[in-house]
């Protein structure tokens, strides 16, 4: 056993303590490589969370699918799902932002981040930039399989383009899902807590069926809540319509900036403020 | 010798109106150990985590390295190490692993995170598991870890909350001497604790906490002088032949006998005559005790010196701070 290593106050080498925006983006890169490591360890969560989109794809491509009927749209059902799965999966994977962060604080590893000379935002950017990757590589698996029951997209910068917007959706929502796991006791609680905002949003939107087909009290509900558009702009990008893309992508991007404004200071606030 | 850990008036009341500090004040001298000593629930870690910029006081100020807690806290936390008292590391995470991050989160280059990492992990016999997820880790691995996390940037300013509870004799033993080893270097050390002897082993000061309030500091030869020195335990058989023996010891000296079942407890502050006069008047009511034992004072004992009621007096019954 050596002795000197645990030498009390010598200086060890280390870059300058002032919190610049430079030293915050660094903070939450460590912070987001360590979230990584654990999906990497853990790849049962990665497992499932894209099992159940699988399961989706097939249920809805040959279970229900054939009773859909989608008017106005050119192309199978497969084409028309395929766009409503990827924003579903992604809104889904952007609950791991509330499971990670509620586990986190339960663990206690957040109370030695408060103590360490971290910038204080880094705990939760490198949370949301770890589930924005996650769900990078489940739109990989999805697109796989997407394509294996028939879907074929119109062209691949849409496709792209289609992919950039729900992932930034994504992201964005997992802020709002920052705020939950930040209010949450424990992890079980966070994701029970969860689902009951993704349910109404992922379903009650044109993401499985036309929403023609849906009562005309909900139909104002499903076009203009946030999943619906993002469904409806992927759609249009991915596999040219029904409609025009610009609204909907418009429409998206406001609705990210909107969710980002609220949900992200209100999540800042939440982690400042909760002390156990 | 300058302050390393100034406090003045920490006032704490948590939700539901638990007031965990009221009016905590403290000073720790650089290059010293500092002791707090308490039972549970008495304030010990909500002290800590005031201290090391976890939680904001609702009044009263602390200074470490002359910085505030609360407007200079990035200051702060670059020279601090802490190791609460759950280990605060990453389950899914490797020890060497967690040990890097913290280097990093520490501004350590990589390079050097990378080096601190190995060296600690030698230091603190983890070598041969570094490289393992630290959920297979035994409790005792555990907290060596969060410990050498503690002390991965070489922090001036230490502190340990309740560093020994849970460990086995040995790695305690050990603990002891890493720190012996950082004040050896310098470093300031605060830690907590629920035994009077951890306390008296380690600390050049102590101070005595109870319902979050100081009720006595100074240096542990300084609190055990006021609390008397050793305590004599007269077991009489039963309950009441030692109720009888309370009876005929009573009045006799300054620090009353005090009953805890079938023992009488005598501090015997007055010396070793203490011991013969109490074996001559038992010897004369005809209450020879079954059995004599002497010991050194208990956390209890002091707490029922300073406050008279027990350590475990209707104190454990809040919830932990952090589980
Ligand atoms: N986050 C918290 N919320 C509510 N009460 C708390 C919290 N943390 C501690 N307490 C209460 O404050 C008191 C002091 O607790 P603590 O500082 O943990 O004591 P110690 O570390 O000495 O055992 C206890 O009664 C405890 O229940
Ligand atoms: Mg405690």
């Amino acid at each position: 056993m050596s002795t000197v290593t645990v030498a009390g106050p010598t200086e060890m080498p280390r870059a300058g303590l002032r919190a610049t925006p430079w030293r915050a983006a660094l903070d939450s890169l460590v912070v987001m490589e360590r979230n990584l490591i654990a999906y990497r360890r853990v790849p049962e969560s990665l497992f499932f969370s894209s099992v159940q989109p699988i399961m989706f794809v097939l249920l809805f491509r040959y279970v229900f699918g054939g009773a859909i009927k989608v008017i106005g749209f050119r192309g199978g059902y497969a084409n028309y799902l395929m766009p409503g799965i990827y924003v579903q999966t992604v809104a889904f994977g952007s609950v791991a932002t509330s499971i990670g962060l509620a586990e986190d604080l339960q663990k206690g590893i957040i109370e030695r981040f408060r103590a360490l000379p971290m910038a204080r935002s880094a705990v939760l950017a490198g949370r949301t930039l770890a589930d924005l990757v996650r769900n990078v590589f489940v739109v990989l698996i999805i697109t796989a399989v997407g394509y294996a029951v028939g879907f074929r997209v119109e062209g691949l910068a849409g496709f792209l383009a289609g992919v950039g917007l729900l992932l930034l959706f994504a992201y964005c929502l997992s802020w709002g899902f920052a705020v939950i796991g930040l209010s949450a006791p424990n992890s079980e609680t966070a994701q029970v807590m969860a689902f009951p905002v993704l349910f109404p949003l992922t379903f009650a939107a044109g993401t499985f069926v036309p929403v023609s087909s849906m009562p005309g009290w909900l139909q104002g509900f499903a076009n203009y809540q946030p999943v619906g558009e993002v469904v409806a702009a992927a759609r249009s990008l991915m596999v040219g319509g029904p409609g025009p893309a610009a609204n909907h992508v418009i429409g998206t991007l406001l609705w990210c900036l909107g969710v980002l404004v609220v949900l992200a200071p209100l999540a800042v606030w939440r982690y400042r403020t909760r002390t156990t | 010798m300058a302050n390393a850990v100034e406090a003045t008036e920490l006032v704490k009341t948590f939700k539901g109106g638990v007031r965990a500090l009221e009016g905590v004040s403290l000073e720790v001298a650089e290059g010293t150990v500092f002791g707090l000593l308490g039972p549970n629930g008495a304030g010990k870690t909500t002290a800590v985590r005031i201290l090391t910029t976890i939680l904001a006081p609702d009044s009263g100020s602390a200074r470490v390295l002359g910085h505030d807690v609360v407007h200079e806290a990035a200051q702060v936390r670059a020279s601090i190490g802490l190791a609460g008292q759950y280990a605060a590391v990453d389950e899914n995470l490797t020890g060497r692993e967690n040990l890097r991050m913290v280097g990093q989160l520490t501004h350590l280059t990589r390079k050097v995170a990378s080096a601190r990492a190995d060296e600690l992990l030698a230091r603190f016999e983890l070598t041969d598991a570094a490289n393992r997820s630290v959920k297979t880790y035994s409790g005792g691995m555990r907290r060596r870890l969060d410990l050498a996390a503690a002390l991965v940037d070489r922090p001036p300013v230490l502190f340990l909350d309740e560093p020994t509870t849970g460990l086995d004799p040995y790695s305690r033993v050990a603990l002891w001497g890493v720190i012996e080893e950082l004040t050896g270097a310098g470093a300031t050390v605060l830690l907590t604790t629920q035994y009077l002897e951890e306390a008296d082993r380690l600390a050049d000061r102590l101070a005595v906490v109870d319902h979050g309030k100081v009720i006595a500091e100074g240096t542990s030869e300084e609190l055990k002088a006021r609390l008397g020195a050793t305590v004599l335990d007269l077991n009489m058989g039963d309950d009441e032949r030692a109720k009888q023996a309370l009876g005929v010891l009573a009045g006799r000296w300054p620090r009353e006998p005090v009953l805890s079942g079938a023992t009488v407890e005598l501090q015997l502050d007055g010396g070793a005559r203490v011991v013969t006069e109490a074996l001559r008047v038992l010897e004369e009511a005809d209450l020879v005790p079954s059995t004599l034992a002497m010991r050194e004072p208990s956390l209890n004992d002091v707490f029922l010196a300073l406050t008279g009621h027990g350590a475990d007096a209707d104190q454990s019954d809040g919830k932990e701070a952090t589980k």
